[in-house]
Order: structure tokens, then C-alpha cells, then sequence
């Protein structure tokens, strides 16, 4: 069986927390960040369950700010 | 190589652009300067020299394909009559905003409005003071003569690479239809586009391997930077202001009066003059080849000397305010002037001298 | 997997792309400008364009994208940007010049250069950015706005007696012989995006083909100037205006200049 792992970064400062990545997600993998803000004052996306992620990257397409980075390993 | 030939004002330009080895000439048709575009697309000069001609949607797309153009550091060209150049404002002040080199050729008809296409001085103020929006100056060349419609076409778009600022050519419609014996210069090859990015580092050439991009524009929003950018603007006109005042004298060494005039009513006053000396009347002419910058200095002068000056244009009094804050009230300078499309004579010039200053003739 | 073992350089699949400055857009959060800016930046990248592409920036919330994009250009003033282009790519065949338009600077101010560019077939790409509204001026009236819609200058909604019909002035380009391809897009979803990225990469290879005038239009969003959150905006957009604006290829001939 496949295994796909993914996981995303998002350049926090860059980030302006407009919430399309977390709409896009197909896995509920990210949130906006509730109560921390970025320098900009930006409550930031970040992967608040990095388990489920599957490396899309369905949130860095529609990211407008291109603040996010996308991983993914297949294990066979 | 050179060539004589009788020619318009309007053709000359044309041959002109071509022979100075302009890249492109974009424009849209209007009385008294459509044979400028006419003659270029009858000469196909894309077929020989590359040089790319295009008739515009209007003159404002016209202006701006000239914006364009001196963007990406290519000798471009636009040419209309006064309310096409109404239309071109917008686009010559980003030029001007944009630090860009650009040629505008204005064959001034009949204003206000659509006026008249006979032909007129009346966009003296609008070349001179600005014309559009914000602090700027254009180069402001005032040809006499078909020769010199054809050499200014070449001193505009030097001058305009030298100072990276746009040129006006302003020629009244007299120049730009009558015809006269011309001497075409010889071909200048047109720069290749490797010779375009090493002279015009700045421009806007796609970046071929250059590391830093370059982006022309006119915005800048921090108000500290765009001080500066005025400044620097300024201090340009400062420069040229310095350099580039062009003139000529007529019998100016005893002269007791002087007459100031521009563009083809220079050649109508000299001939007044030429008469009145025969009388005994010691005139002087002062003809200003740039309008802008002005001959401020030389008038200033000249008005120690004399007892009064006259300025003779084709509208209702423009360049006379230039004249007047050069004499500061030194001597009494007064105006005679025809509007929409009436051209003085010789005669009616020396009739308001004498209205003017009848100790002159005592 | 350990999240160390997934973040590596290897496993990337993913990046920002590098034809984009390192700055923060001046662009509200979720403004559909940045999405186009990243997808213009790749595939200029992907067609090995960055030395021979000129953009034209537009006056409107775009005035700036000179700022994101690591290649030359020229900034217009307002509509003028197809005149512009026009010169730009005539007096160098070489290089690939595109614009960058909002709807009232190509729809309504520009309207006339963007007609006669198009109908030329200068061979530029018109990237064309309809949200519907005037974003940089605070959200009046364009000419795309849809009938109903509220704005600043249409307090009440957009009337037609009094302000006329959205203007879909795609419909009018794809009618001239000069275009080869006018599309009409959007970017709110991952698929949505997929699409328009690759409208757009078709478009720069037909300039580079000198192929006629191709015209991506993106129907996006405004959210600041519709008062409604991004994703809100993007489900508004995607229920009116794919209904005025329908979305797909409205022409896509080979080349324009053989007819």
C-alpha cells in the first residue's frame, strides 16, 4: 500500500492570514493561528494537524501571498 | 548621403526622422501635419531601415506607444497640431515624470477648440510652461525654415537623449506646409539593440543577463522620494537652462529698438526691419530658437541698449511675458499680434512699431 | 512520519516562485492579484522568459506589480498600458511584452487602446483582472460592475437606466480578427487556478509566436471593496459573476495574422 506524508510551511511574516489555504484544504489540516499574530498583526495559517496532511499543495495554489511550501513523500 | 530637394515642412520631417535614424514614429492624422505620417508610410522606411511607423487609434494611444517606446530606449517620434497635442499632455508629462527621451512635434493651428487649421503661435504657453500636470519643462525648439524643421528633428532627439527628458519641436503651420529648398542629411544608421542596452542602461529592454531589472515609471508615493525625484528633475532643467539657449540676432550691434519673434514671423519681421533701416530706423531682431529654455539673459542685455522692444507672434500676446520678465520693466516692451490663422505683413508690423513707439519715428 | 523527515529539500514539491521579490504585497489579505502575480511569475520562469519579458503595470490596485516581479517594466498611466505594450513589442520582436489590467483601467478608460491593440494583433498578452469594482480608489463603480451590485458610487446598486449594463468586454475582443486567444478564468479554487495558469502559459507562447493578442481575464474578487471576507468573496463571485461573466476559452485559434 501507498503512504503519502505531507506537510506545508508557512512563512509566518509573510502571511496575511486571509484564511484561503484553510478553505482550500481538502483535510482540515490548517487554521489560522487564534489568538498569536504575526509582526503584521496577521493571525498566520499553520498546520494544526500536520498528521493529516497529504501534500496537495491545493493551499500553496491558491496561497495569494506565496508564503506556503509544500512537501510530500510517498512511501511504497 | 546628402541630397537637395524642394520639399513641405511636413515632408522634410519625414525624411528627417528617417535619415537621423529614428526606431519609430507613432501618430494620427490632423490639419496642418498629416503629410508627416503620410510621407513616412509612403516611404516604408520598415523595408529599409527598420524603423517601425504606426497611425494610432488616437493621439492620446499615439503618445503613449512614444511613452513606450522611449521606455525600452528607442528614438521614437510622435507629431500632431494643436488639439492633438491638447490630447498628448497626459503622456508627455509621465514622459517628462519617467525621465524619457522623446521627440513631440506640435504644427500649431488655430485654438481655442477646434479653432482653425490655419496656421498659429497660440500653444506658446502650453509648450513652454508645462503644458500637463506637475513641475516639468520639455526642450522647445522653433524651426523658421524647412532646413530647420529638418536639423531640429535631429537637435530635439539628441538634446532629448542627453537629458533624458521629452523635445518639442513647435512649428507653426506655415513652416510645416509651405515649401522650400531643403539639404536632407546623410543617413545615420539606427543604434543596434546591443548598442540600445549599453547606451541606455536604464531602459526597459527586457533584462538579456542584466542583474538588476529596470522599471520605468513615473509613481513614487513616498513623499520624501518623490521631493528628491523633483529635484532631480530641476536640477536637469538647471543644466539645460545653462547649456542649450539658442538664439539668433539681426542687426541687433546699433540697434535702438528690438523686435522679438518666433518661427516663420521672425522672417516676416526681419523684413519689416530690413525696409525701416532703409529709412533710417535702427531696429534690431532677437529671434529665440529654444523657446524653452529662453534667451532671459541676452534680452536682458539687449534691453540697456534700446529704447523699446516689440514682440510679434501669430497669437494674442504669449511669448511677451517671457520678454517682459527678462526686461523687468527696464524699457516698455509691447505686442503686435495676428490670432486664427492671419498672418501679419511687413507693412502692418512697422505700422503698430510706429503706434507703439512714435519717438521712434519723429 | 516525523515532521523532520517530511521538511526536507528533496520531498519539495511546492515553492514560491523564485521570479518573485522577496517583499510583502501591498494587496488586502485575500486580494485574487497575488494568486495572478504568482502564476504569471511561474510561468514566465517555466518558459524561460525573464530576460526577454516586459510587463506593463496598470494604474489601480496593480500600479505596483513592478515591484513582485524580477523582470523590466514600465509602468502606464491609466488605460494605457496595450499603447504602451504595442511600442514595446514592435520596436523589439524579441521580447515577450504582456499588460496587466484591471477593469477600469482596460474596460472603461482604456477601453479605446485595448480595442485597437487587440484589433491590430500586436502580439502581447492582456492579462485582465475583472473584480467587478474600482479597488485602489475605495470601491466605486466599474464598468464590469453587475447590475444590483452595490459599490460607492452605486450606494443603491448598480441600476441600468442609470449607469448602464456590465460591460463584457471579453465578448468584444474575442469578435476581432486581431485576437488568437481570449479566455475567461478565475482563481478561487485549486483547480480554478490550475486552468488559469495554464490560459496564461498559452497566452506568453503565443506572444512568443507572434501569434495575435491573446486576453487572460480573471474574474476575481475584491473583498475589501465588496465588504465581505475572502472566502465569502470567493463564493459571491463564483455564485454572480460566472453568471454574467461565463467561464472558458471564448476563442482559441491557432494564429491570428493567417485568416
Amino acid at each position: 500500500m501507498v503512504k503519502i506524508s505531507g506537510a506545508v510551511t508557512v512563512d509566518r511574516d509573510r502571511c496575511k492570514g486571509c484564511e484561503l489555504c484553510v478553505v482550500a484544504c481538502p483535510t482540515d489540516t490548517l487554521l489560522l493561528q487564534p489568538k498569536e499574530v504575526n509582526d503584521r498583526g496577521y493571525h498566520y495559517a499553520f498546520m494544526a494537524h500536520p498528521e493529516k496532511c497529504i501534500g496537495c499543495g491545493s493551499c500553496a495554489l491558491v496561497c495569494p501571498d506565496a508564503c506556503i511550501e509544500v512537501y510530500r513523500v510517498v512511501e511504497k | 548621403m546628402e541630397e537637395i530637394k524642394l520639399m513641405k515642412g511636413n515632408e522634410a520631417i519625414a525624411h528627417a526622422a528617417i535619415r537621423y535614424g529614428f526606431d519609430g514614429y507613432f501618430g494620427y492624422p490632423i490639419t496642418p501635419q498629416s503629410e508627416v505620417l503620410e510621407t513616412l508610410e509612403a516611404l516604408m522606411p520598415w523595408e529599409t531601415t527598420g524603423m517601425v511607423v504606426l497611425q494610432a487609434e488616437s493621439e492620446v494611444a499615439a503618445i503613449n506607444m512614444v511613452y513606450g517606446g522611449a521606455s525600452t530606449g528607442k528614438k521614437v517620434m510622435t507629431s500632431s497640431s494643436s488639439p492633438g497635442v491638447s490630447l498628448k499632455q497626459e503622456g508627455i508629462s509621465y514622459i517628462a515624470g519617467a525621465e524619457l527621451p522623446a521627440l513631440i512635434i506640435n504644427v500649431m493651428r488655430g485654438g481655442p477648440g477646434l479653432g482653425t487649421i490655419q496656421p498659429s503661435q497660440a500653444d506658446y504657453f502650453q509648450a513652454t510652461k508645462g503644458g500637463g500636470h506637475g513641475d516639468y519643462h520639455l526642450i522647445v525648439l522653433s524651426p523658421a525654415t524647412v532646413q530647420e524643421m529638418v536639423d531640429f528633428v535631429g537637435l530635439g532627439m539628441d538634446l532629448a537623449f542627453k537629458y533624458r527628458t521629452p523635445a518639442m519641436l513647435l512649428a507653426d503651420g506655415i513652416v510645416g506646409q509651405m515649401m522650400e529648398k531643403v539639404r536632407l542629411p546623410e543617413f545615420r544608421p539606427r543604434r543596434t539593440d546591443d548598442e540600445v542596452r549599453q547606451q541606455c542602461p536604464w531602459a526597459a529592454t527586457g533584462k538579456h543577463g542584466r542583474k538588476k531589472r529596470n522599471v520605468i515609471t513615473s509613481l513614487e508615493l513616498e513623499s520624501a522620494a518623490m521631493e528628491k525625484n523633483n529635484e532631480r528633475l530641476q536640477e536637469t532643467y538647471r543644466k539645460i537652462s545653462e547649456n542649450e539657449v539658442r538664439f539668433q540676432e539681426y542687426y541687433t550691434d546699433d540697434a535702438e529698438y528690438l523686435i522679438v519673434a518666433f518661427g516663420t514671423v521672425a522672417r516676416i519681421a526681419l523684413k519689416a526691419i530690413e525696409e525701416a533701416r532703409e529709412s533710417g530706423l535702427k531696429i534690431g531682431l532677437l529671434r529665440p530658437i529654444t523657446l524653452w529654455p529662453f534667451c532671459s539673459a541676452r534680452i536682458a542685455e539687449l534691453s540697456k541698449q534700446v529704447k523699446g522692444i516689440l514682440t510679434v507672434e501669430l497669437n494674442a500676446g504669449q511669448m511677451i511675458e517671457d520678454v517682459r520678465l527678462a526686461v523687468n520693466g527696464s524699457v516698455p516692451v509691447y505686442h503686435y499680434g495676428r490670432m486664427g490663422g492671419m498672418i501679419p505683413t511687413p507693412g502692418e508690423i512697422m505700422d503698430a512699431f510706429k503706434a507703439d513707439f512714435p519717438d521712434a519715428v519723429k | 512520519m516525523e515532521l523532520q523527515d517530511i521538511i526536507k529539500p528533496e520531498n519539495k514539491i511546492y515553492e514560491r516562485p523564485h521570479l518573485l521579490l522577496d517583499v510583502n504585497t501591498h494587496y488586502c489579505p485575500g486580494c485574487s492579484h497575488g494568486v495572478v502575480h504568482k502564476l504569471i511569475a511561474e510561468v514566465i520562469a517555466e518558459l524561460g522568459l525573464e530576460d526577454c519579458a516586459v510587463g506593463v503595470a496598470p494604474v489601480g490596485c496593480a500600479v505596483f506589480a513592478y515591484n513582485y516581479i524580477d523582470i523590466d517594466w514600465i509602468e502606464a498611466a491609466h488605460g494605457r498600458a496595450p499603447a504602451i505594450a504595442t511600442a514595446a513589442s514592435r520596436l523589439w520582436p524579441e521580447n515577450v511584452v504582456f499588460t496587466y489590467q484591471g477593469d477600469g483601467d482596460l474596460a472603461a478608460i482604456g477601453t479605446a487602446e485595448t480595442i485597437h491593440a487587440a484589433n491590430r494583433g500586436e502580439d502581447i498578452v492582456i492579462v485582465f483582472i475583472n473584480n467587478a469594482i474600482y479597488g485602489m480608489t475605495g470601491g466605486q463603480m466599474a464598468p464590469t460592475t453587475l447590475l444590483g451590485q452595490k459599490t460607492a458610487t452605486t450606494p443603491y446598486g448598480r441600476r441600468a437606466d442609470l449607469n448602464g449594463y456590465p460591460l463584457k468586454i471579453s465578448d468584444i475582443l474575442a469578435g476581432l480578427d486581431g485576437t488568437c486567444y481570449v479566455t475567461r478564468q478565475t482563481v478561487h479554487t485549486p483547480a480554478a487556478v490550475r486552468k488559469t495558469k495554464a490560459a496564461l502559459k498559452k497566452a506568453f507562447l503565443n506572444a512568443k509566436a507572434k501569434h495575435g493578442t491573446s486576453v487572460v481575464e480573471v474574474v476575481s474578487t475584491c473583498n475589501s471593496g465588496w465588504k465581505m471576507s475572502p472566502a465569502d468573496s470567493n463564493k459571491w463571485m463564483q455564485e454572480h459573476m460566472t453568471a454574467k461573466y461565463p467561464l472558458g476559452d471564448l476563442k482559441d485559434i491557432e494564429n491570428a495574422h493567417i485568416q
